[in-house]
């Protein structure tokens, strides 16, 4: 038997009795990253693939929510910063070994290479838009060099869409300290699972059946995808040392079990899953047929959530127990 | 770079919890914080147990990796020394740097920046020890340079068995256990 007890108060908020220094805010930043660089990703390969006329929503009119998104998440990033002023530190610096500076540069070739798509497809998408943009000459300009070179654009969107949506997992996998996050697979986990939020976010908003059907069948072989990297997580904690099956305990038995299992894994994957695959099997007009990306995007938010808070508490220190200072306070009552 | 360490003889400490107090004292630690705490480690089965106390902070390791993480720079070492410091006109209170260690000592100021055990810096610039050290009433508290063998530290280590917390790390922590 071992039994570690604080003697004395440590009690640091946000530290103890378990880390809780990340909520919701970075779940959404981090969620809304991954739509983002999907978006990125889907519409650049519309356009190189000439697939505009399968898919009009997401080659003309999808760009345009890459910033919009990108832009709430940084929100919740900013209200999750305890020192709010000091926030441009991050842009008079580049530290190589700390991914979060990576981030912070990666946004900032993430913004024009998204905002160069749009104004390649705002004419298309948002003509009324395009006509205030089209009033300055330089507004005409810009769409018309953006236009000429749309195929170009949407190449270079690729890569900053795919770092994107990596960084967002290598984020947390860089904590050697939080054993449930130590893993490079979150990389390409919500990589996939950023394009799968975004394949989704097509399929609920294009109006034409023909558009739906494409992001329906893509966004199934990527929901199989993301199970198939899901299953490496779980094989990589479960062969790992025993910090990591201590980490992975909490998803099987613990107190993340069906959070992970009932809410992520089946009603956030496996329902919208067979949603899909019976929507595309089915010639009818289906009347659900938007519950399956919902779904999908409740998912992906879930996914972010429960693995910021499983991570967290999981780590290296276990104090069985802890002065409370509150039993002080109930000698005297 | 030059190593600093604190060395504490767990064979001496009773757990009295002076060096929190002379901590929070020293460094004005605000209410309800703590840069430092005392573990009571118990040991066996009864009635054959064995308890000892342990003061603990930062370990200001050589190879920190709460100073990687940081993306502003913020967390940096002291002069070409293991001190890890936080600069609070860098510090944005990102809190990647309080993920970041192992050993949940770092924590954030109401000012909104982090904070964490210093080895009384300001006390060491002036060749003094940490508040910590100089305060505790068994003496069971060392501080000094490893890099010179005279030093107090560095005999102490080669002549008793010490371990430090948690080395697998790699984070090289340099606050030592005598038993």
């Amino acid at each position: 038997m071992i039994e570690e007890v604080l003697a004395t108060a440590r009690s640091n908020p946000l530290v103890d009795p378990s880390l809780t220094i990340w909520s919701w805010e970075i779940a959404i930043y981090l969620f809304l990253g991954g739509v983002t660089a999907g978006i990125m990703c889907i519409s650049a390969m519309i356009a190189l693939l000439n697939k505009e006329q399968q898919a009009p929503f997401a080659a003309w009119r999808l760009p345009l929510w890459a910033p919009i998104l990108l832009s709430l998440g940084m929100t919740t990033l900013f209200l999750d910063l305890e020192h709010k002023l000091f926030v441009y530190r991050f842009y008079t610096t580049f530290q190589p070994a700390a991914p979060m500076s990576y981030g912070a540069w990666i946004l900032i070739f993430v913004y024009p290479a998204s905002i160069a798509l749009i104004l390649a497809t705002l004419r298309q998408g948002y003509p009324l838009l395009a006509s205030y943009v089209d009033r300055p000459r330089i507004g005409t300009w810009l769409l018309d060099w953006a236009e000429r070179h749309r195929k170009g654009i949407a190449l270079g969107n690729i890569p900053f869409g795919i770092a994107l949506g990596i960084y967002t997992g290598i984020l947390l996998s860089a904590f050697m300290a939080r054993p449930f996050w130590n893993t490079a697979i979150l990389g390409p986990l919500f990589l996939v699972s950023g394009l799968s939020t975004a394949a989704a976010l097509a399929a609920l908003l294009g109006r034409e059946a023909s558009e739906r059907h494409l992001f329906t069948a893509v966004d199934v072989g990527l929901i199989i995808t993301e199970l198939a990297i899901i299953a490496l997580l779980l094989i990589s904690l479960a062969i790992g040392a025993r910090l990591q099956l201590q980490a992975l305990e909490s998803i099987f038995g613990g107190p993340y079990t069906i959070a992970f299992w009932l809410w992520f894994v089946s009603l956030g994957l496996l329902v919208p899953l067979i949603l899909e695959i019976r929507e595309l099997g089915s010639t009818g007009k289906e009347g659900w047929v938007f519950l399956a990306p919902i779904l999908v995007l409740v998912g992906g938010f879930l996914l972010r959530q429960i693995a910021i808070d499983i991570g967290q508490d999981t780590g290296w220190t276990h104090l069985s127990a802890q002065f409370d200072p509150s039993l002080l306070e109930r000698l005297y009552h | 770079m030059a190593r600093y360490a604190m060395v504490i003889d767990t064979r001496l400490c009773i757990g009295c919890g002076d060096c929190v107090i002379a901590c929070k004292t020293e460094n004005k630690v605000p209410d309800g914080l703590n840069r430092d705490w005392v573990l009571e480690i118990t040991r066996g089965r009864y009635p054959d147990l064995y308890t000892e106390f342990r003061s603990e902070r930062c370990n200001h390791c050589s190879r920190a990796t709460c100073v990687e993480a940081c993306p502003t720079g913020a967390s940096h070492y002291w002069e070409d020394t293991n001190i890890v410091l936080v600069d609070p006109d860098r510090c944005t209170g990102c809190k990647a740097c309080i993920a970041a260690c192992p050993y949940n000592a770092r924590f954030v100021r109401p000012e909104g920046y982090v904070s964490k055990c210093t080895f009384c810096v300001h006390r060491v610039e002036k060749g003094l020890e940490p508040a910590c050290v100089s305060t505790c009433p068994t003496h069971c508290m060392h501080f000094g340079t490893l890099d010179d063998p005279s030093t107090e530290v560095s005999r102490l280590l080669a002549s008793r068995k010490a371990t430090s917390l948690m080395p697998e790390t790699g984070n090289e922590p340099h606050v030592y256990y005598l038993s």
